[in-house]
């Protein structure tokens, strides 16, 4: 396995916190991978995702949700940040398990998509999203919910070669 | 640079077919799991998968899917209080085609909380049954531990020669 799954920056929250960053990402690498295993401060809480600080018009979303029932699909589009799931949110007690993949994040002349896994209490749900946006990004954003202690968010850089 | 995604172990099956395909002794030097998987299976028709950790086959998995069967609406079922939780099925009618699947298990080794996973499975089988399977499990047993040990069977039959899986750890520093 060559050596390129590499760690940028992990945080685990020690106290609650409502909002989550990564910044000054550096443009060493092909895709992003961010795993997020939160729980919150009240049952429900959904939160979104922006890139650079930019709450611009420049955000959509396709999703797929099962939410234990039915199986439904949903759009958001023009939107100031991306809702991580439509269905699935964060939990009290029971950590999430969320997975974003950002491919070709430092490129700056094409928008940039998102895979988004989002598995939790309440849904499965696999979502992708559209920043348009050619810059690199180099801020992540999770906001909108309040993260509570131990929450865990991982940041890894992924090189094609 | 650290080496931050490492095979921990692979299971092949041989010849004789096996009922269960499990990791033992799995160390508890890395923050998150990742098991892939090239499965296939000698029933006849869709066979349900199941997984355990630890050995534990107490009332305390649930889970929650959405399928899609490449034909009409998609489905999504959920379960609570089983003695393991499911994985999707597996499809075994068109020759030499396995299935593939992912499981994504973060925080592995913390004894407070319970633990989340998040599973892709997907046989395409160039017939009208072949699946795709997203599922969100959850273990909560009595007492939270660490996984060290992580078994998975098929309902009916046995996972055929060349059936594979290997178990990568992900570290976060």
């Amino acid at each position: 396995m060559p050596k390129t799954y590499t760690p940028i920056a992990t945080t685990t929250l020690g106290s609650n916190s409502t909002s989550v960053s990564f910044t000054s990402i550096s443009g060493n690498y092909t895709d992003l991978v961010l795993v997020a295993s939160p729980t919150t401060l009240a049952n429900g809480e959904q939160f979104t995702m922006t890139f650079n600080s930019d709450t611009s018009s420049n955000y959509s979303a396709t999703y797929l949700t099962g939410n234990g029932t039915t199986a439904t699909s949903h759009r958001r589009n023009t939107q100031s940040n991306i809702i991580v799931d439509y269905y699935g949110a964060v939990d009290t007690t029971v950590k999430t398990v969320y997975i974003f993949n950002i491919q070709n994040y430092s490129n700056t002349t094409t928008n940039k998509t998102i895979l988004i896994t989002s598995r939790t209490g309440y849904a499965a749900e696999s979502n992708v999203a559209l920043y348009r946006s050619t810059s690199a990004i180099t801020t992540i954003t999770l906001a909108g919910a309040t993260f509570t202690t131990g929450s865990t968010f991982t940041l890894y850089g992924i090189k094609a070669a | 640079m650290a080496n931050t995604y490492e095979a921990i172990a692979t299971v092949t099956v041989g010849s004789g077919g096996a009922a269960t395909m499990a990791f033992s002794s799995i160390p508890a030097t890395y923050t998150d799991l990742v098991l892939k998987m090239s499965l296939r299976y000698s029933a006849s028709g869709p066979q349900d998968m199941r997984l355990t950790f630890n050995g534990n086959t107490s009332a305390v998995y649930s889970m929650r899917s959405i399928n899609a069967a490449g034909s009409g609406t998609p489905g999504s079922a959920s379960e609570t209080a089983q003695t393991s939780t499911w994985l999707g099925s597996l499809q075994g009618v068109t020759a030499s085609t396995f299935n593939n699947m992912e499981l994504y298990i973060p925080n592995y080794t913390s004894t407070t909380t319970a633990k989340s996973i998040s599973t892709d499975n997907v046989n395409e089988a160039n017939q009208t049954d072949a699946r795709s399977f997203l599922v969100a499990q959850l273990w909560n047993p009595a007492t939270q531990a660490a996984i060290s040990i992580l078994s998975i069977s098929v309902a009916s039959g046995t996972f055929v020669q060349y059936s594979n899986a290997t178990l990568y750890g992900i570290k976060n520093s």
